[in-house]
């Protein structure tokens, strides 16, 4: 025990790098995926059959191709094409691509369980389809999607570890970089799941009480 | 102020509208009723152009209906419209519902729209309930409030679809008692409605509906009391004499 907490005292700083671009990767992935999945569900919503064929498309080829293929095609084939990212970059860009599909679907799912009789008094109201959108629906709709929203934080928190295939040194690397270094693979594999649960675990339970509140009556 | 000429509408093989032809004008209050599945509620729909009519054409204010046209939303501004279900927005409260469509579709300024929205909350009887959300109301309070958001936007006529068929029988007397008043105020309204007693004391006049066409139509005290068509008449002895 005291062994491990030595050679804890000395580990530690490293992963705790390592740590810090996992956050990186996962904050920004995150903004990203939001970003671009709000994109492809208001499409998918939006009534105009073009753009409605588009975003299903994207969703489709991007659900369809495993995440670490997009994060090799975004790493390794985009600077033959004239586009050179960093790793990181190019591992926020990845991950926030390949979750934008999970996350168009849950917001779609999100905007249309929203009574159609909201849609028809805001017609009624003389909104056009954006003020209705933002106003009415939105709010409403991010009730719905916030359960499901957590879980996709958490696995994506999980998933950023993938971010290590395009030499992204973050949590999960970095241990294994140490480990082999310093043979104490148990010490460092035990850190690094535990640096992992110390973040994960506070959404787990964020999740938790977001499905128990929205079991509540609607506010 | 309202012209509906030759209103066709079909739900695939289910023809709903066969050629409705009626002109309502300001300061009327028009009640139209009828057997469910008449195509009532369709020829309010029609009206702003929540629904879209097949043939025939509808004017409002001069106005053609078009739900593809950039103008729907200044025919929607005009008229306003009061639910069945009330579809208040049950993430503000009473008085957030009855501003939001001044502030946000009108521009209008928050502080006046604000003290406006109050007088209205008063005016229908609930000047307590501003900040009550609707979930805490009851069905003839959230319908109130409904009437408040609708003249909030101070329409040139409103639309009223089965206003108290979704309410306890209790609170339907609150709800006419607020239509009586803006009746009698001179707004132009359009009322689908099941309330015989309501139609005979407040509308000027009286479209029966059946099977998508006008049937009968003339001044409400006639057409109820004295139906003149047959299925007027049944409709009607059915509807007062339950059973």
């Amino acid at each position: 025990m005291a062994r491990f907490l030595a050679d804890s005292g000395e580990f530690l700083p490293i992963l705790l790098q390592g740590l810090w671009l996992t956050i990186l990767v996962t904050a920004g992935s995150l903004a990203l995926s939001t970003l671009l999945g709000l994109i492809w569900a208001l499409m998918r919503v939006s009534g105009v059959g073009p753009l409605q064929g588009l975003a299903k498309g994207i969703v489709n080829v991007i659900r369809g191709i495993p995440i670490i293929v997009q994060l090799f095609y975004i790493y390794f084939v985009m600077p033959e094409l004239g586009v050179t990212l960093t790793a990181l970059q190019a591992a926020i860009i990845g991950l926030g691509l390949a979750y934008s599909a999970y996350q168009a679907e849950n917001f779609r799912a999100g905007i249309e369980a929203i009574d159609k009789g909201q849609i028809e008094a805001s017609e009624s109201l003389g909104m056009g389809w954006a003020l209705m959108m933002r106003r009415v629906v939105l709010p409403q709709a991010v009730r719905i999607i916030l359960p499901p929203y957590g879980n996709t934080m958490i696995m994506m928190l999980k998933d950023s570890s993938q971010a290590s295939t395009i030499t992204v040194a973050e949590l999960a690397l970095k241990g294994s970089l140490v480990a082999a270094s310093t043979f104490k693979y148990t010490t460092v594999f035990t850190l690094v799941a535990a640096l992992y649960l110390v973040m994960s675990i506070p959404l787990i339970l964020l999740v938790g009480w977001l499905e128990r509140r929205m079991q509540g009556g609607r506010r | 102020m309202i012209e509906l000429n030759d209103v066709r509408k079909r739900f695939g093989a289910n023809e709903v509208l066969r050629g409705i032809t009626a002109e309502i004008g300001r300061g009327e209050v028009v009640c139209i009723i009828g057997p469910s599945g008449s195509g009532k509620s369709t020829v309010l729909r029609c009206i702003n152009g929540l629904e879209e009519h097949d043939g025939g054409s509808i004017r409002v204010d001069g106005v053609h209906v078009d739900r593809h046209s950039p103008t729907i939303r200044q025919v929607r501004a005009e008229l306003a419209m009061v639910f069945q279900r009330f579809n208040l927005f049950p993430h503000r409260t009473a008085l957030e519902n009855v501003i939001e469509g001044p502030i946000y579709v009108k521009n209008a300024k928050r502080d006046e729209a604000t003290a406006r929205g109050r007088e209205l909350l008063a005016r229908v009887g609930l000047a307590g309930k501003a900040d009550a959300y609707p979930s805490e109301l009851s069905g003839g309070q959230m319908q109130r409030v409904a009437i408040a958001r609708a003249l909030a936007m101070q329409p040139k006529a409103i639309l009223f679809d089965e206003p108290t068929s979704a309410l306890d029988p209790e609170l339907v007397g609150e709800v006419l008692a607020v239509m009586r008043l803006l009746a009698e105020e001179g707004m132009t309204m359009l009322v689908v409605t099941h309330e015989i007693h309501f139609a005979r004391e407040v509308a000027d006049r009286v479209l029966f509906l059946d099977h998508g066409t006008i049937i009968e139509q003339g001044p409400a005290r006639e057409v109820l009391s004295r139906p003149q068509h047959a299925r007027t008449q049944e409709f009607l002895r059915r509807i007062l004499k339950p059973i």
